[in-house]
């Protein structure tokens, strides 16, 4: 699952601006099978966590209502060109995944 | 507020069983600071009081909501959320229509700021509501978001 994280972080001025995308289905748990009327499960990201230095600067907290393949921007001070951004999400399922970027 | 936490986990476990049982998530796994109660509420008031501690958040001309006016396709409705009040320790974006309204909230750390962006589904027309935790209070702004084709199927 490495590479379920597409991220991308750049330092303009004195501020990182991380752009990521995960590859994840987020099932809210209320759409239906079209075939068998069933509920599909749900099963999306309840977490996502990103630390630059060993510092978290954020930590966002989901629902199955973030739309599929989640897209997640965000904006930080502190860190410098080559530091290194990890973001790591898990699961209503505990699944997990996580990468690291140099910030450019 | 540990023992509330607790609460909720248990909750969550008994909601869960069936994956436990099949052995696919230990107790370890379940996420300790995972708002549970805040997400499976089906009132806008109900999630806030539970999130933030209170149920009618202050309007606030500080926080800026960036999304379609009209969305044509209600499961992927881009939203951004920017504010410059100070001292910010968290975000969290509704949609009023859902049916569990609270989508996603951003705890911001260090040196974070007042910036997130993020794509969202929305089952109907209905407000994006922003809220904005500080240390002073809870703030919040919206912003009435069309939708064409609803992206919470069934």
């Amino acid at each position: 699952m490495a590479s379920s994280i597409k991220i991308r972080a750049k330092l303009r001025g004195d501020l990182v601006e991380v752009k990521a995308l995960i590859s994840h289905p987020m099932e809210t748990g209320l759409r239906k099978d079209k075939k068998t009327g069933e509920l599909i499960p749900a099963h999306f990201i309840q977490e996502v966590v990103a630390k630059a230095n060993g510092k978290t600067v954020m930590t966002a907290l989901w629902s199955g209502g973030v739309s599929k393949n989640p897209y997640i921007a965000f904006k930080f001070k502190g860190a410098n060109k080559g530091d290194e951004v990890e973001l790591s999400w898990k699961d209503n399922k505990g699944e997990t995944g996580s990468t690291t970027a140099k910030i450019k | 507020m540990t023992d509330t936490t607790r609460r909720t986990l248990l909750k969550g476990s008994i909601a869960l069983g069936t994956l436990s049982a099949a052995g696919l998530l230990s107790p370890r796994l379940l996420l300790a600071d995972w708002p549970e109660a805040a997400f499976t509420a089906k009132e806008m008031e109900k999630a806030l009081q539970d999130l933030v501690g209170t149920a009618q958040p202050t309007a606030s001309d500080k926080i800026k909501i960036k999304a379609p006016d009209i969305a044509e396709n209600g499961a992927v409705v881009p939203i951004t959320v920017e504010s410059d009040l100070e001292e910010i320790e968290s975000i969290s974006i509704l949609a009023s229509g859902n049916a569990t309204p609270l989508v996603a909230s951003f705890q911001l750390g260090e040196g974070a700021i007042g910036f997130v962006s993020t794509r969202i589904k929305m089952g109907k027309t209905a407000d994006v509501i922003a809220v904005v935790k500080t240390a002073e209070g809870v703030y919040s702004t919206s912003k009435n978001v069309k939708v064409t084709i609803g992206g919470c199927g069934g």
